[in-house]
């Protein structure tokens, strides 16, 4: 028993530390190149945003479209504390996800009554609100014009190492996302928090307080979404209200539908292909929506539980597997938590 | 004291009045069977006894803790509230959380008795792996009652009708009930099957202290082990009474079979 805990939590940060210096030293060594570095951030990003969504559609089961609003309210906030309050960079990013969780338990409330479309179009308007408020809130927003000249994660005279350090953030905080999503969701608040996606009558009668857990879900949602928007931010430089509109809450939801609705793997997968995809699509011009619509339609009809379904890809398992060494118990849910048929 | 009171709990569906003035006392450890055509207003009763519909008028009380006098109203509460409290159920239609393994049905109904909270279990801390251990023991242990251990890491929905209906009653056991409301738990199963799941019906009841109110809507599966019988016929209590008074009741006689019928059970 003991050992097993070690031995996860040792494969998965070794696993963690490799795949980091892989990628970090080729970036660095430009195997890698500049463009295909920013890339490789940019999907870390998405990989933080894109679990969010899967925590509360994926596992909790409530279909919410404006999780660009909190990554927007996560993104100024950081920006705002960094340029005018002069707060360090990992506190402003924590601030921005705590601000974000703040609107997650407002937003969370009043729709605790909504279900399925209703929900949908609640959490839609919101992203919207949130995209006015900050046009409208000039002063600190910049307005519509946005907020220019967001201090970089670095600036060392070295152009190569600043890049490498932004992967480094962002790599750091989409690990940390991982972990925490799969750590709760492998556990009993976790399994309490898919019952309710499952059936919420049923849950209810076993004595698991929906209410709670909704708020939980948008809550936790809300911060790490906030967290990708602070990221996001400080990667890109510069921040206006169009970056956090209809559409990228919609690519949130693309990502989250293609990798697999449930799946912790399939969203990480499905984010790092999602932003090639769409840089390669960038040809096309607004013929890329048309080409994302229409993949994500297909996507429904013949691969209706997303890439992965809601398979996982367990490193430890694999490395039992191959030593033959004893199933731990532990990891049940994520690797059979039941499909979204039928619903 | 009563472990469950019913005080003349009436409700209306836009105006149907599904169940009328029903009276029910149960009194710790029995076993009372709750019969009635279909549509008679069996499932809403339990409906209003877990919270899932408040009683337009009328009281429940129910004795929620090991103090024998310890009783209140449970109407206005959410049903997750009154399962906390000690009532447990399960469903005709049966609700299982079909996609997910037969031991998670179970482990979702220990929750709310599990020692460690989202941020232990996002640190992984000593609490987590030993409630978790805890958890899995319990489940495992309930499951192996009904025979169903060997099946833990099967989906729910693969696993045979009466097997389902048994996960169903582990389910609502994990929950740690002091009453446990089943509602047509022989329903689809054979007579073999029928007779089986009575004898484990009443285990239960004596290993884990239970006070048992069951629906069923053929009487004769009941008789068999039924201390007492309900009787209800369009939201009304028509009769109660023990198993060998109820056969012989008229009205029962009249709800069920027309006039001039008679049981042959
Ligand atoms: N939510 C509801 N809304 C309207 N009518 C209902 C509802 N639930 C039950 N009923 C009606 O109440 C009556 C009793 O139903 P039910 O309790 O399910 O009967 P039983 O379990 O005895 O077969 C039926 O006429 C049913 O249609
Ligand atoms: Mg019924």
């Amino acid at each position: 028993m003991k050992k097993n805990r070690i031995f996860n939590a040792v494969v998965i940060l070794g696993a963690s530390v490799v795949v980091f210096v892989i990628l970090a030293a080729l970036q660095y060594i430009g195997v890698i190149d500049e463009y295909n570095g920013q890339l490789l951030t940019l999907s870390g990003i998405y990989i933080v945003v894109a679990l969010s969504l899967n925590l509360i559609t994926g596992f909790t089961g409530q279909l919410a479209l404006g999780q660009a609003g909190f990554m927007s309210v996560g993104a100024y906030t950081t920006a705002i504390a960094i340029m005018k309050f002069h707060v360090p960079m990992l506190l402003a990013i924590l601030i921005g996800g705590l601000v974000a969780a703040v609107f997650g338990i407002i937003i969370g409330f009043p729709t605790l009554r909504l279900r399925g479309d209703y929900l949908a179009i609640a959490t839609l308007g919101f992203g919207e609100i949130i995209r006015v408020l900050m046009i409208n809130l000039g002063s600190l927003t910049g307005g519509a014009a946005g907020l220019k000249g967001i201090p970089a994660f670095s600036e060392t005279e070295n152009f190569v190492l600043d890049a490498v350090i932004k992967f480094s953030w962002v790599y750091v905080f989409a690990v940390i996302t991982i972990v925490i999503i799969s750590n709760l969701i492998n556990s009993s608040p976790g399994r309490a928090i898919i019952s309710i996606r499952e059936d919420e009558i049923a849950a209810n009668s076993m004595g698991i307080n929906i209410a709670y857990y909704k708020i939980f879900s948008f809550t936790l949602s809300a911060f790490l979404a906030g967290v990708g928007g602070g990221l996001y931010g400080i990667y890109m430089g510069y921040l206006n209200p169009t970056m956090f509109g209809f559409m990228p809450s919609m690519n949130i939801v693309v990502i989250v539908v293609l990798g697999g609705l449930g799946s912790i793997t399939g969203t990480v997968v499905a984010s790092v292909a999602f932003t090639y995809i769409q840089e390669w699509l960038r040809v096309f011009k607004d013929l890329r929506l048309v080409i994302f619509g229409l993949a994500l339609i297909l996507v429904m009809i013949f691969w209706p539980k997303g890439l992965l379904g809601n398979k996982e890809l367990s490193i430890s398992g694999f490395l039992r597997k191959l030593f033959k060494r004893e199933n731990n118990p532990e990891r049940t849910v994520s690797q059979q938590n039941g499909s979204r048929e039928g619903k | 004291m009563a472990v469950l009171e019913a005080q003349n709990i009436s409700i209306v569906f836009g105006g149907l009045k599904a169940v009328t003035n029903f009276d029910l006392k149960l009194e710790k450890g029995e076993l009372v069977g709750l019969i009635g055509p279909n549509g008679a207003g069996k499932t809403t009763v339990f409906n209003m006894l877990t919270g899932v519909y408040n009683p337009t008028s009328g009281d429940i009380l129910f004795n929620y803790s090991s103090d024998d006098n310890a009783s209140k109203s449970i109407v206005g509460l959410k049903p997750y509230q009154i399962t906390q409290l000690g009532i447990a159920r399960t469903f005709q239609n049966i609700r299982l959380f079909k996609d997910l393994t037969v031991l998670d049905n179970v482990r979702i109904a220990l929750h709310f008795n599990v020692k460690y909270n989202a941020l232990q279990a996002v640190f992984r801390t000593s609490a987590f792996y030993r409630e978790e251990g805890r958890v899995a023991g319990k489940a495992k242990e309930l499951l192996e009652i009904f025979h169903i251990g060997e099946k833990q890491n099967e989906l729910a929905k693969n696993l045979p009708y009466g097997e389902q209906r048994k996960l169903e009653i582990v389910r609502a056991l994990a929950t740690n009930p002091k009453l446990l409301l089943l509602d047509e738990p022989a329903a689809g199963m054979n007579p073999q099957e029928t007779q089986d799941l009575m004898k484990l019906i009443k285990f239960i009841k004596d290993q884990f202290n239970l006070t048992i109110l069951l629906i069923e809507h053929d009487m004769s599966l009941v008789m068999g082990i039924c201390e007492r019988i309900v009787v209800l016929d369009y939201g009304q209590t028509i009769a109660a009474g023990t198993p060998a008074e109820i056969r012989k009741d008229p009205k029962v006689i009249k709800a069920y079979l027309g006039e001039g019928g008679e049981f042959d059970a």
